[in-house]
């Protein structure tokens, strides 16, 4: 590999990868995300490497492994390029046939492509696609063309030019007033002006100061900062540089969560790669500017997403937050002057850099600018990671790019901003996505976590959820977190199985502003919000396991009874073989029966049965 | 002699003690746990006081003190997980495996661990066994993985 010490090097190598590039006719994509894995990828690229070589392709054919277009729902995905062809629910066995067709023929492999769930036609490129329709892709288009473990590919799609363009264009002054121009807020959750963030930083007299980009992305149901991390560090980094040429840093960190390996992995390429070349190190672009990035492991705890938290895991300590009195921008690592950012923050700043702040500024709300990704997941028809500019409402979101309810079931609510946000009710679906609205209605825009929610969801077992996770996550440093949280899952816990009164409701409220007003840290203060939220919205639902000990989604177990309907059942026998407690009994083509005594309510007789014939009240 | 593997990881990361995380990963990686005798010797080769990196290694959750299974079954309750079913999938692998969360069986065969979030949330539930992931996973899917694994077992005996 060359190092490249100047702008003019840099330049040079753009174009020589560019030069190289046109000797492929044809480019295969396969995306190797995490959920693609999970499908399967690996064994798609396997056979496309054994079946290029043994046509005598591989000159012709470019086969590169991406980083994730987010329609992971739908994968393994494949793309053929220049022809856009996007390929989904791709296996093996279809490989073959690929190339055969595609590659050698040009023609389209028609069970493979998209087809529109309403007009019922095959739809060729992803772009034409619903789920990507609406989309506003800035950051995540780029996954799709980058081999996040070849630094040459974001080479070549312009990458480390705006880091050029800062180091020789711009004085870290004049960085951070394009920063502040730009409108960018904290993409982690709390929507903290960046620039600002910067500047406060910047002003710290001292010689030593750190960058730190937060990749401990806990809530759960988020995944877009991994996808990013995975897919394109190499923005990140870029970021980073941009940002500790601004501040006065010259050593950044990145605190990845144990729970993604392969953000990890891709992660230490990139830096390994950046290194090497001379974008990280001494004298970066002959700049005179020096800046350096380690990784950071975390150890599984939801609490270091935590700013002070995260600063103590990577001293090496528990992660305990402490007191914010005096803010991290004045002493963070080491009790030196210490700025973090969010990866999707860090991945907006090259694209600000390069097209500028006017241009940023005008996507989006008034307060909220750009775009923000969020993880499309939960009771919605179409899954994955949804990149829209600032102040789309959550109908489109949800029914437009996530094409609405799974299986003709209701959607009644969505849950943003993981455990310190809430759950947002269908009848508030036209609310604007901003930072603003949504902690107006008592929920927030957090990292991005969207889980649709639809009537086989019990709203009381959501609230239970979260205030046992939070609960299990508390470091147990200030009490009322760690004590509140234990009161309010043994009360929300009573109210599923039946043993709620008139009383519970009032001392849940209580208890939680009492935890809300008194924790410590953040985990503490926004604890209550999925539960407050919950209530704010759905307190018939709470009433109904009170009163009439009954749970109307059907969800919570001490209150429900399964049973078959004498009427309906075939007596098929499927639900006798999946019954893991061996509760149905019955003769063959007679009606069956549950054995309430011994049915452990798993409801894998209602998922197997054709009839329909499984009640549950 | 072969130097201690122990020693290598301390090593690697030049005796730092702000690198113990990354230390007890490394060693975790090795044994599968973090044996007593493991923490011994990094406290030693640190200077630090062994209930300071017993203090680290339980405050984290991806440690653990005791022995694993030779399968490692990882369930993901994250939000999107738990409302498509992972409590279900849950209840029957307890039911399969006579354990609890964070237990071993008796036969050292399999471990069972959940986690709040994987991060594949769009094909959830998600189940991660022996570190490969399994998507859209049901209690039917759990269990016929479970007696894969078991039968491969009594497999290779007979």
């Amino acid at each position: 590999m060359r190092t490249v010490k100047s702008v003019k090097d840099l330049e040079k190598w753009k174009n020589d990868i560019l030069s190289k590039q046109k000797r492929h006719e044809i480019i295969v994509s396969v995306c190797g995300g995490t959920g693609c894995q999970a499908l399967g990828c690996q064994k798609v690229k396997a056979t496309f490497q054994k079946e290029l070589r043994k046509n005598g392709m591989r000159e012709k054919v470019a086969l590169k492994v991406t980083g994730c277009p987010g329609f992971c729902e739908r994968g393994p995905l494949v793309t053929i390029f220049p022809q856009n062809i996007f390929y989904q629910r791709v296996k093996a066995e279809d490989v073959p046939e690929i190339i055969s067709e595609t590659i050698q023929n040009g023609k389209k492999v028609d069970r493979l492509l998209f087809e529109d769930p309403e007009a019922h036609r095959k739809i060729t490129s992803s772009q034409d696609i619903p789920f990507y329709k609406a989309q506003m892709r800035l950051l995540l288009s780029n996954n799709d063309l980058v081999d996040p473990t070849r630094i040459e590919d974001y080479i070549a799609i312009g990458g480390y030019q705006s880091l050029a363009k800062t180091l020789f264009q711009m004085r870290p002054d004049e960085v951070i007033e394009e920063i502040k121009d730009s409108g960018l807020r904290g993409r982690g959750g709390a929507g903290y002006p960046t620039g600002k963030k910067w500047e406060d930083c910047k002003k710290e007299s001292n010689e030593t100061k750190y960058v730190i980009c937060n990749c401990d992305e806990g809530d759960p149901g988020a995944f877009m900062d991994r996808a990013l991390m995975e897919g394109n560090p190499h923005s990140v980094l870029e970021g980073m540089l941009i940002g500790a040429y601004a501040i006065g840093a010259n050593q950044g960190f990145i605190y990845v969560r144990h729970e993604y390996p392969m953000a990890h992995k891709n992660a230490e390429t990139a830096i390994q790669q950046a290194r090497r070349v001379g974008l990280l190190g001494k004298n970066i672009l002959g700049s005179g500017f020096d800046f350096d990035v380690e990784i950071a492991k975390g150890g599984g705890a939801f609490v270091c997403g935590e700013s002070t938290a995260l600063i103590a895991s990577i001293e090496g300590r528990v992660g305990e937050p402490r007191s914010k009195q005096i803010r991290t921008v004045r002493q963070g690592l080491w009790g030196k002057p210490t700025n973090l950012n969010n990866v999707e923050t860090w991945a907006n700043v090259p694209l600000i850099i390069e097209k500028g702040s006017k241009w940023f500024s005008s996507i989006g709300t008034e307060k909220s600018k750009g775009t923000k990704i969020f993880s499309l997941v939960g009771q919605v028809k179409n899954t994955g990671l949804v990149e829209v500019p600032m102040g789309i409402t959550l109908k489109e979101i949800i029914f437009d790019i996530g094409g609405g309810q799974q299986n003709g079931k209701r959607i009644k609510a969505v849950q943003t901003g993981g455990p310190s946000g809430g759950c947002i009710p269908a009848s508030l679906f036209d609310l604007p996505v901003d930072f603003d609205s949504l902690t107006q209605v008592g929920s927030m825009m957090g990292s991005g976590g969207m889980i649709v929610m639809d009537e086989r969801t019990c709203m009381v077992d959501v609230a239970k959820y979260f205030v046992h996770f939070l609960q299990e996550e508390s470091c147990g440093k200030c009490l009322p977190c760690r004590e509140g949280l234990k009161r309010m899952g043994q009360i929300l816990d009573g109210i599923t199985e039946g043993k709620g009164n008139e009383e519970s409701l009032s001392l849940l409220e209580e208890l939680a502003e009492v935890v809300a007003d008194t924790s410590l840290c953040g985990l503490g203060k926004t604890a209550p919000n999925p539960v407050l939220s919950a209530l704010r919205y759905f307190r018939p639902e709470f009433e109904a396991h009170i009163y009439q000990k009954k749970c109307p989604a059907a969800v919570c177990t001490p209150l429900i009874q399964y049973s078959i309907s004498e009427v309906d059942c075939t007596g098929c026998g499927v639900c006798v073989k999946v019954c893991p407690t061996q509760a149905i009994k019955g003769e063959k083509k007679q009606s069956h029966i549950i054995l309430a005594e011994i049915c452990s309510k798993c409801g894998s007789c209602k998922d197997v049965c054709k009839s329909n014939a499984v009640m549950v009240q | 002699m072969n130097p201690n593997p122990v020693d290598l990881i301390v090593d690697k990361y030049q005796e730092k003690r702000t690198a113990i995380i990354s230390i007890l990963h490394d060693v975790q990686d090795r044994y599968k746990y973090l044996p007593d005798e493991a923490l011994k010797m990094v406290a030693s080769r640190l200077r630090m006081d062994i209930n300071e990196i017993y203090g680290v290694a339980t405050f984290y959750k991806s440690f653990t003190l005791t022995p694993q299974g030779k399968h490692s079954i990882t369930l993901c309750l994250g939000t999107a997980c738990h409302v498509r079913g992972g409590p279900k999938i849950l209840r029957e692998l307890k039911g399969l495996l006579y354990i609890e969360p964070g237990q071993t069986t008796a036969d050292r065969q399999f471990s069972l661990n959940v986690v709040n979030c994987l991060g594949v949330c769009a094909i959830g539930p998600v189940m991660m066994v022996d570190r490969k992931f399994y998507g859209e996973m049901n209690p039917i899917r759990a269990k016929k993985i479970i007696e894969k694994l078991n039968n491969n077992r009594r497999g290779v005996k007979s």
